[in-house]
C-alpha cells in the first residue's frame, strides 16, 4: 500500500502546482484577490505532500521492502540501516523526487514567509515556481516512476555500489541538491519580478537569502565532495576538474557572482538587469549540470543512472526553462536597466570586475566540459584534463583574488586611488614575506603554486582589513561573514599552493618489517592480517608511521572486497588510512601483493604521500560556508522580525 | 567622468577581458587537449611519439606482467584489431584486470611502448564491450596512480 500511496501523493501534489500556475497566471492578468488566495495553501500542500510522498519512498527502502523495483536496484536487506535510507536518493528516481521535495519545501517556504515582496511579485514567483516543478513531476511521473512494483518479489535486492557506501556519499547528493533548488528558488524571483517589472532592492533583498543559501550548500557539497573523492577513491588528488565535479563548480561560481550582483542591487539599486540575467544563467547552469551528469554525455567517475531517453527529456525542460526566462529577459530588460550611477573605482566597480572574471571563469570551464563533445561531434575524440584548467583557471583566479583584496577596501559609489594605497600596506607586506620566504627556502617551487601562496598571504591579511579600527561586537554580522569566507580562500589557496608545491610521494613493494621514509616520516609496515565486515572481507595493512621527534601513529590501508550480488562479480575498493598532523596529512594506500621469483606473495605495494597542509583546502571550503551561514543569518533578520512580533502582541495586549 | 564614457569604458575592458580570456582559452585547448585514441589508431600512425593523449582499449587476457620492482607493471591494450604494450609505474584502480575495460593518459614512447602515468578503469560490473573498436560512451572512470 505504501508506494501506491506514495504514487498518488505524488499525483495529487503535480495537479496543486498544475493550480499554482493556472490560478497564479489568472492572478497577474486580472488581479483578481480569490484567485491569489489559491496560490499560497496550494504550494504549501504541494510541498507538504511531495515531502510525505518522499518519507514514503524512505520508509519502503528502510522496511527492505523487494516488491518495488527501485528497492531491488540499489539496496539490499543485509545493508547497514544509514545506507539503506541513503539507497533512497542514491539513484536516479530518488534523487529525482529529492530534488522536487526541496523544491516543493522551499516554495511552501516563500509562500509562508516572505513578506517584503509586493503581493504580485510574490504570486507570480510561486507560479513560476510551481511551473517549474511541474516540469520535474512530468520527468518523474511519465518517464522514472520511484515507486513501480515488480510483478515477482525477488528474495534480495541488489545492493548499492560499494564506492557509494560511505557516510559522506550518503549526504553529499542531498546536500548538492539543497544547493540546485535555492538557486533555482532565486531564479523564481527573477522570474516573477521580471513579469511584474518590480526590480529593485526589494527584490534584491528578498532573493538574496535564497542565493546565500543555496551557495552555502554548494559549497560544503563541493568541500565535501573533494574531500570524499580524495579518501575513498584512494587515488590522493582533491581535484580532477572531472566532468562531473565541473557542473557543481559551475553554478558555485554564478552563485559566488549573483551573490556580489545581489548586494550592489540590494544596497545601491544598480546593476539590476545584470543581477536578473545571472540568477538566469546560475539555474541555467544548474540545469546544464543536471543534465550533463544524467544524460551520460560525458564519462566521468561518479556519474550513474544513464539514459538517453531521459537525457531527451531533460534537454527539452532545459530549452523551455532557460529560452522562455531569456526571452522574457529580452521583454522586460530595457525597462528594469537603469539603475543608480557609480565611478570604477568603487565598491560597485569591483564587483562589476569581481563578476566578470567569476563569469569568466564559468565560461572557461564551460566550454572545457563541453568541448569533448563538440569534438567528438566533428569526428575527433578529445579528453580536455587539469593541464587545460589549471591553465586556464588559474591566472584568472589569482586575478580575481586580488579584486577581493581591494574590493572590500573601497567605499560605495566611489572612491579616490591614493586612500586605497594607504589600507593595503600590512597585507602586501605580508605577500612579501611569503613571496620571499618561498624563493630562499622553498626550493623548486612552480610558478602557480607560488603566486598561489604568496597571494594567500596578501588575501589573509588584506580580508581582515575590514575589521581594523572597529567594535568587534558591535560588527555587523553580515561583515563577519565576509571576512571569514574570504579569509576562508586564503587558507583554501594556501593549502592548494603548498600541496602542489611541497608533496612528498613514495611507492614501494614492501616486506613485512620492511621501513620506508617518506618526507620527515619512516613508515614501518608491519604486515597484513584479513578482516571481516558488515558486507564485506579486507585485506587491512599495519603501518607504524614515526616522526624525527619520537612520535608514533598506528595507519590501517585496506583493500575491500564486497561479494558479487546477483551472480555478478566481487567489488574492491579500497580504503586509504590517513594521518592528520598540524603541518599536513600522511596519505597511505594498500595495493596488490607481489608475487617474488619463488612464487610467494609476501611483498605488498605501498604508496605513501606527504601533502603540506593539505586540510586546509577544506577548512578553507568550511571558513567560506560559515562566512556566508553569518552573512545569512545577518540578513535574515531573525531577531528584528520576533523583536517586532513582541512588540506588535504586547500592543494588542493593552488595545 | 560622463556615465556615457564610464560605461564604454566598462565595455570596453570587458570586451577586451572576453577577447583575452578566448585567446587563452584557444591556445590552452590546442596544447592541453588530449587526443583518444584506440590501439588501431595508434598503429595505423594517428599518434605522434612523446604527445600527451589518452588510449583506450581492453586489456588483453594473460598479458599482464609484473616487474621485479614490484610496482610497475606491463600489459597489452587491444581493440580487437590492433594492440600496444601499455607500461605503467603505480597502483592501479580496483577493476582494473584482464579482459576488462581501461583508460590510459600518457604518451608513446619511440619503441612503440605507451608509458602511461594514470590508468583509470571502467567502474562498472555489467559492462560488455558492444564493439571493439569504441569504447563505450557512458564509461564510468575510476583514476588509478
Amino acid at each position: 500500500m505504501i508506494a501506491e500511496l506514495g504514487l498518488a501523493l505524488l499525483w495529487i501534489a503535480a495537479a496543486l502546482a498544475c493550480l499554482s500556475l493556472v490560478a497564479g497566471i489568472a492572478y497577474v492578468r486580472t488581479g483578481k484577490d480569490d484567485l491569489a488566495a489559491l496560490v499560497r495553501p496550494a504550494s504549501v500542500a504541494q510541498g507538504v505532500l511531495t515531502a510525505v510522498a518522499f518519507l514514503l519512498l524512505i520508509t519502503l527502502f528502510v522496511r527492505s521492502d523487494m516488491s518495488v523495483e527501485l528497492v531491488v536496484r540499489n539496496s539490499h536487506s543485509l545493508k547497514p540501516m544509514l545506507f539503506k535510507v541513503a539507497g533512497a536518493w542514491g539513484n536516479h528516481e530518488g534523487s529525482m523526487l529529492l530534488w522536487l521535495t526541496i523544491l516543493g519545501l522551499s516554495g511552501a517556504l516563500v509562500a509562508i514567509f516572505e513578506k517584503r515582496l509586493r503581493n504580485d511579485t510574490l504570486i507570480a514567483t510561486l507560479a513560476a515556481q510551481a511551473a517549474l516543478s511541474l516540469g520535474f513531476f512530468a520527468f518523474l511521473l511519465f518517464s522514472s516512476n520511484p515507486f513501480k512494483r515488480l510483478p515477482v518479489a525477488p528474495p534480495d535486492g541488489q545492493g548499492l555500489n560499494p564506492l557509494l557506501q560511505d557516510p559522506g556519499l550518503a549526504f553529499h547528493p542531498p546536500t548538492l541538491y539543497i544547493g540546485y533548488v535555492g538557486i533555482s528558488v532565486a531564479f523564481s524571483f527573477a522570474v516573477g519580478a521580471l513579469i511584474t517589472r518590480e526590480i529593485g532592492p526589494a527584490f534584491a533583498r528578498a532573493m538574496r537569502p535564497w542565493v546565500l543559501g543555496s551557495w552555502i550548500f554548494l559549497t560544503l557539497g563541493i568541500t565535501a565532495g573533494s574531500y570524499w573523492a580524495y579518501y575513498e577513491l584512494g587515488w590522493g588528488g582533491w581535484w580532477f576538474w572531472d566532468p562531473v565535479e565541473n557542473v557543481s563548480l559551475i553554478p558555485w561560481l554564478a552563485g559566488a557572482a549573483l551573490l556580489h550582483s545581489v548586494s550592489v542591487t540590494a544596497t545601491r539599486n544598480a546593476l539590476r538587469a545584470w543581477t536578473v540575467m545571472l540568477a538566469v544563467i546560475a539555474f541555467s547552469m544548474s540545469m546544464v549540470g543536471t543534465f550533463i551528469v544524467r544524460s551520460g554525455l560525458l564519462t566521468s567517475v561518479h556519474s550513474f543512472a544513464v539514459d538517453p531517453e531521459r537525457g531527451t527529456f531533460l534537454l527539452a525542460l532545459m530549452f523551455i526553462y532557460i529560452g522562455g526566462a531569456l526571452t522574457l529577459f529580452a521583454f522586460r530588460a530595457g525597462a528594469v536597466a537603469e539603475g543608480k550611477k557609480f565611478a570604477l573605482l568603487s565598491r560597485e566597480g569591483s564587483l562589476v570586475i569581481n563578476n566578470l572574471l567569476l563569469t569568466t571563469i564559468l565560461a572557461l570551464v564551460l566550454l572545457g566540459t563541453l568541448y569533448p563533445i563538440v569534438a567528438e561531434a566533428m569526428g575527433e575524440k578529445i579528453s580536455v584534463g587539469p593541464p587545460y584548467y589549471n591553465k586556464v583557471a588559474g591566472p584568472l583566479a589569482l586575478i580575481l583574488c586580488l579584486v577581493m583584496v581591494t574590493g572590500p577596501l573601497l567605499s560605495w559609489r566611489k572612491d579616490d586611488g591614493k586612500k586605497l594605497w594607504s589600507r593595503l600596506p600590512v597585507a602586501v607586506l605580508a605577500a612579501m614575506i611569503v613571496l620571499f620566504g618561498l624563493v630562499l627556502f622553498g626550493g623548486k617551487v612552480g610558478v602557480l603554486p607560488l603566486l598561489g601562496m604568496t597571494v594567500a598571504g596578501l588575501v589573509g591579511v588584506a580580508s581582515l582589513a575590514p575589521l581594523w579600527g572597529r567594535n568587534l561586537r558591535r560588527t555587523p554580522l553580515p561583515t563577519w561573514g565576509m571576512v571569514i569566507a574570504h579569509f576562508g580562500v586564503a587558507v583554501a589557496l594556501a593549502g592548494m599552493g603548498a600541496e602542489s608545491a611541497f608533496i612528498k610521494e613514495r611507492l614501494v613493494a614492501a616486506a613485512p618489517g620492511e621501513t620506508v621514509t617518506v618526507a620527515d616520516f619512516s613508515v614501518k609496515f608491519a604486515g597484513v592480517k584479513p578482516i571481516v565486515g558488515p558486507n564485506y572481507t579486507a585485506i587491512e595493512g599495519t603501518l607504524i608511521a614515526t616522526t624525527p621527534s619520537g612520535a608514533s601513529f598506528t595507519l590501517h590501508p585496506a583493500a575491500r572486497t564486497f561479494p558479487g550480488l546477483m551472480g555478478g562479480p566481487p567489488t574492491e575498493t579500497n580504503e586509504a588510512a590517513l594521518l592528520t598532523r598540524p603541518g599536513g596529512q600522511l596519505y597511505a594506500v594498500l595495493g596488490q601483493p607481489v608475487t617474488g621469483a619463488d612464487g610467494t606473495a609476501d611483498r605488498y605495494q605501498l604508496r605513501l604521500w606527504w601533502k603540506p597542509l593539505v586540510w586546509w583546502i577544506w577548512l578553507g571550503g568550511a571558513l567560506i560556508a560559515i562566512g556566508a551561514a553569518l552573512s545569512l543569518l545577518g540578513r535574515a533578520q531573525l531577531l528584528e522580525i520576533w523583536r517586532a512580533r513582541r512588540a506588535r502582541k504586547a500592543q494588542e495586549r493593552f488595545a | 567622468m560622463k556615465a556615457k564614457h564610464q560605461r564604454l569604458i566598462l565595455a570596453l575592458v570587458a570586451l577586451g577581458g572576453v577577447a583575452g580570456a578566448g585567446v587563452l582559452a584557444a591556445s590552452a585547448l590546442r596544447d592541453e587537449a588530449a587526443y583518444f585514441r584506440t590501439p588501431a589508431e595508434v598503429k595505423a600512425g594517428k599518434a605522434e611519439v612523446g604527445e600527451a593523449m589518452r588510449l583506450g582499449g581492453m586489456v588483453a587476457a594473460g598479458s599482464i606482467k609484473r616487474q621485479s620492482d614490484g610496482v610497475t607493471i606491463r600489459f597489452t591494450a587491444t581493440d580487437g584489431k590492433a594492440s600496444i604494450p601499455v607500461q605503467f609505474t603505480g597502483i592501479v584502480p580496483d577493476l582494473f584486470a584482464e579482459n576488462a575495460g581501461m583508460v590510459a593518459d600518457g604518451r608513446l614512447r619511440a619503441d612503440g611502448v605507451f608509458v602511461a602515468d594514470r590508468i583509470l578503469a571502467k567502474h562498472d560490473e555489467r559492462y560488455m564491450p558492444p564493439q571493439m573498436g569504441e569504447m563505450p560512451k557512458n564509461m564510468k572512470l575510476v583514476p588509478g596512480e
